[in-house]
């Protein structure tokens, strides 16, 4: 078994852990980052929208574009990444096990920062384990990494802002979306991504859900029905399409695996994906020297992922007493900032109260801590 | 089906491939792509059955995590068809159960 030492180790190589491994390495850290795909960048390559929010977080600007900024960026910065590395364990002392180069490894940081995303929901009902039925994001994988067509008759679950802008991307990609279904009374997501796809001709059938996937191999046919307030079918409301996909976009939970191995505590906030790490202003969890940021830390978006991102690597080259605490303090005080317009408005103001509830749960612990 | 023409994104470069094998029949793949498209391309969607009801199953994160789509390659059961990359005279099969390490799950 080989060891090996580093300054700052960070668990994944996506939007959050990119700009960690940016902001450790501008303070002079030695970075090592790690991540099991064979391409850096997470989620941010599948992104072929253009981003949301202000100027300064580059709206307008497509996600895959910002990936590969974001990875020049990166590798100008000197920042070790192992790619293909799976991390299949944490001690306690945030030791972590990896296998690399088919060699078992442990690394041993003096911080590590854990940004290993989040991962889809699932939806019951009948068939909905047949091959054909599958995660709007896998959908979207396939689609505009891999660049294959899971299905050509798509039905999708969810109104979403996921749901809405895959259904899109698949219509780019070539194939038809029969429906959107969605069991709220109301589209869940942007209103502009809904008209893109209500004035492509698609219907959003709000009140609607899945009843049952039909085939025997694969998907054959998807059966759908309206809802009632208590999001019970209607009887006689059903109708079957002939599809040959179902896309499931109900929601996204935490990556969170590895941190429960460490001991370190969590609160839970149904509206980050269930169970999230309680962490402070710099990003640090109830284990000493072990960060944490974007979408493990609660489900909200790519840029608010990244400005979690340089969170986590300023505090943590900070208390390696690489930044002076003036200057970190200042520094975060601009992402926070920066955050703070992110997580407004409509669709943003849930996030800001859920992001401080996270912050209030730490507090908690820790002034109970100082009490025994 | 490939996507070879995109509204966003370039053009598909196709032009270097290898060949894999499904249950001993030959599937062209491109070059570095998991093995999980290769097989989507092929229009093969059912990657395994389950070891107690025998149903079956396919991609559905493509990211790694759920394990559905676990194959048997190059002889090494429960390998995620998503994450692992194709190369030339891979053999592939589709496997029944929890797999062995012998070539026993084609069907």
């Amino acid at each position: 078994m080989k060891i090996k030492e580093t300054d700052i180790a960070i668990v994944g190589a996506g939007a959050a852990g990119l700009t960690a491994a940016i902001e450790a390495r501008r303070a002079g850290a030695q970075v090592l980052v790690l991540d099991e795909n064979r391409l850096p960048g997470g989620q941010l390559f599948k992104q072929i929208h253009k981003f949301f929010g202000s100027h300064e977080h580059r709206a307008g600007t497509r996600g895959f574009q910002i990936g590969r900024d974001l990875l020049k960026e990166v590798e100008q910065s000197g920042a070790e990444v192992w790619l293909n590395t799976v991390v299949y364990g944490m001690e306690p002392d945030t030791s972590l096990g990896v296998i690399h180069e088919d060699q078992n490894t442990v690394i041993k940081a003096k911080k590590v920062i854990v940004a290993t995303g989040a991962k889809e929901n699932y939806m019951a009902f009948p068939g909905s384990t047949l091959p054909g039925v599958m995660g709007a994001g896998a959908a979207q994988t396939m689609i505009n990494v891999n660049r294959v067509l899971p299905g050509e008759r798509i039905v999708m679950v969810g109104s979403g802002n996921v749901g809405l802008i895959v259904s899109y991307q698949l219509m780019q990609a070539g194939a038809e979306v029969l429906a959107i279904v969605e069991g709220a009374p109301f589209i869940g997501g942007y209103g502009v991504h809904a008209g893109k796809i209500r004035r492509a001709g698609v219907p959003i059938l709000v009140s609607h859900t899945v009843t049952r996937a039909i085939g025997t191999e694969q998907v054959e046919a998807v059966e759908i029905a309206e809802v009632d307030s208590k999001f019970r079918p209607i009887p006689g409301t059903e109708q079957v399409l002939e599809a040959d996909t179902v896309c499931l976009a109900v929601g996204l939970n935490p990556m969170t695996e590895l941190l429960w191995l460490t001991g370190c505590k969590f609160t839970f906030i149904p509206a980050f994906g269930g169970h999230v790490p309680m962490h402070d202003a710099h990003m640090e969890t109830t284990v000493p020297g072990l960060y944490v940021a974007g979408d493990v830390t609660g489900v909200e978006e790519a840029s608010s992922a990244m400005e979690e991102g340089r969170l986590a690597g300023i505090s943590a080259a900070e208390s390696l007493g690489l930044i002076p605490r003036e200057e970190a303090k200042e520094r975060r005080g601009e992402v926070i900032r920066r955050l703070n317009v992110l997580r407004s408005g409509a669709f943003g103001e849930g996030r800001r109260r859920s992001k401080e509830q996270q912050l209030k749960a730490m507090e908690a612990f820790q002034a109970e801590g100082d009490r025994t | 089906m490939r996507i070879i023409e995109h509204p966003i994104l370039e053009t598909l470069d196709t032009s270097r491939t290898v060949t894999i094998y499904y249950n001993d029949r030959p599937v062209e793949a491109l070059e570095g792509e998991p093995v999980a498209a290769a097989l989507m391309n092929a229009g093969i969607k059912a990657f395994r059955t389950t070891a107690k009801r025998k149903e079956p199953r396919g991609i559905f994160c493509a990211i790694g995590r759920c394990t559905d789509c676990k194959m048997t390659v190059d002889g090494v059961p429960n390998v995620r068809t998503c994450m692992c990359p194709v190369k030339e005279g891979m053999r592939v099969y589709h496997q029944d159960g929890n797999g062995t390490f012998e070539k026993k799950d084609r069907t």
